[in-house]
């Protein structure tokens, strides 16, 4: 029970003078993705096999390992940025939302850096298990 | 989490009355009209109101006053100007929101169903609850201001083509069909500011006569009060008046990034 009036309600903690950066980075990402994903697609498709010594062979093409990598971050960021707004309309409960933020944020980051290392030791052929 | 069930207290009955229509009408719609009386201590309920459409005006307003006026004076709802002008009739039928005043029951094929406005607080029957909604309203101080003083002689004066930029947005009734049927406004009301309020914001924003589009803008600038709109575009399908809080939404947005770069 409390008396606050509605408007007072509403204006609540005012303005976070933020959601600019956050939404003009998920389309600068989505934007991003499109010949990223073209690109990956269309490399698939085209290599002969998907044997790892076709893949390594491919991926070894400076271009195509530093494009490999940046399709793993920006793919992740885009997921992290979306995912993160998935949280904030459902997720009602302040402890529970900031839990929530704070293990995606993680596993987007385990996920993008795991990604990134997966094809650096390819590339870069760590002894190979 | 989000609720996504009605609470056990707010499940429709199905067991409601039935009001059959007089022997003899050969022209009978059918009204199925959700009951609920804060003061019965009862689940809601629907009602079921058969109509002679020969003894009853074209508009779902027309019958609504029928069954108030003949049938059953304990139906509530809000009316006013029966010409689609105050908003006040704002209701959800057959599923979409509209103004029962300017909604045929024509276009209704089947029996027509009638809910008060999605996910409000229900006062009684058809009357849902716009405290928070007015307040949004009120939060993006809708009128002009200014720094220039006033000119002596003259009023503030606009352009033909800046008059155009708030002639359609000024249209809105405030009748809250857009905002209650949004999803994203469903869930956090309580911080989304909603179509309407942005769809104002917007309206003093583009006034050429303003002086506060920063301020304006400034506090808008916010992860729920603007950016919990996902382009859903529900609220334009809505509106009663044709009016695009979408689209409005969408150049607000524009504007935000426009002032970084």
């Amino acid at each position: 029970m409390s008396l606050r009036s509605p408007l007072s309600r509403v204006l609540g903690l005012g303005s976070a003078k933020d959601g600019t950066t956050h939404w003009w980075a998920q389309r600068v990402t989505a934007v991003a993705l499109i010949p990223l994903t073209l690109w990956f697609l269309f490399s698939l498709l085209t290599l002969p096999s998907l044997d790892y010594e076709t893949v390594r062979t491919w991926l070894s093409v400076p271009v195509s390992g530093f494009l490999g990598a940046l399709l793993v971050a920006v793919l992740t960021y885009h997921s992290y940025l979306g995912t993160t707004v998935i949280v904030e309309d459902y997720v009602t409960s302040h402890g529970m939302k900031v839990l929530s933020l704070m293990v995606l944020k993680f596993l987007h980051v385990l996920a993008g850096g795991a990604g990134i290392f997966a094809i650096l030791r390819v590339v870069f052929g760590f002894s190979r298990l | 989490m989000a609720e996504f069930f009605l609470p056990a207290n707010s499940k429709v009955r199905r067991d409601g009355r039935l009001y059959k229509a007089p022997s003899g009408s050969t022209n009978v719609r059918v009204f199925k009209i959700y009951r609920f009386d804060p003061d019965a201590k009862e689940n809601p309920r629907f009602d079921t109101y058969e109509l002679d459409m020969d003894h009853c005006g074209p508009m779902v307003l027309d019958a609504l006053i029928k069954i108030k006026n003949e049938i059953d004076s304990t139906l509530t709802f809000r009316r006013s100007c029966r010409e689609g002008i105050c908003g006040s009739c704002a209701m959800n039928i057959d599923g979409k929101n509209a103004l029962a005043c300017i909604s045929a029951c024509a276009d209704v094929k089947h029996d027509i169903t009638i809910y008060p406005l999605p996910h409000l607080p229900v006062i009684k029957d058809l009357v849902p609850d716009l405290t928070n909604f007015y307040a949004q309203y009120a939060s993006i101080k809708p009128w002009l201001q200014t720094r220039t003083p006033p000119p002596p002689d003259t009023e503030r004066l606009q352009s033909k083509e800046d008059q155009e930029k708030v002639d359609r947005p000024s249209a809105c009734i405030l009748c809250a069909c857009c905002s209650t049927s949004c999803p994203s406004y469903w869930w956090n009301s309580d911080r989304y500011l909603g179509p309407a309020a942005l769809l104002a914001a917007y309206r003093w924003i583009v006034d050429s006569r303003d002086e506060a589009a920063g301020e304006r803008l400034d506090n808008l600038e916010d992860p729920f009060r603007l950016y919990r709109c996902h382009t859903i575009m529900n609220c334009t399908e809505a509106c009663p008046k044709d009016l695009n809080p979408a689209k409005a939404i969408a150049e607000i947005k524009q504007m935000m990034v426009l002032r970084r770069h």
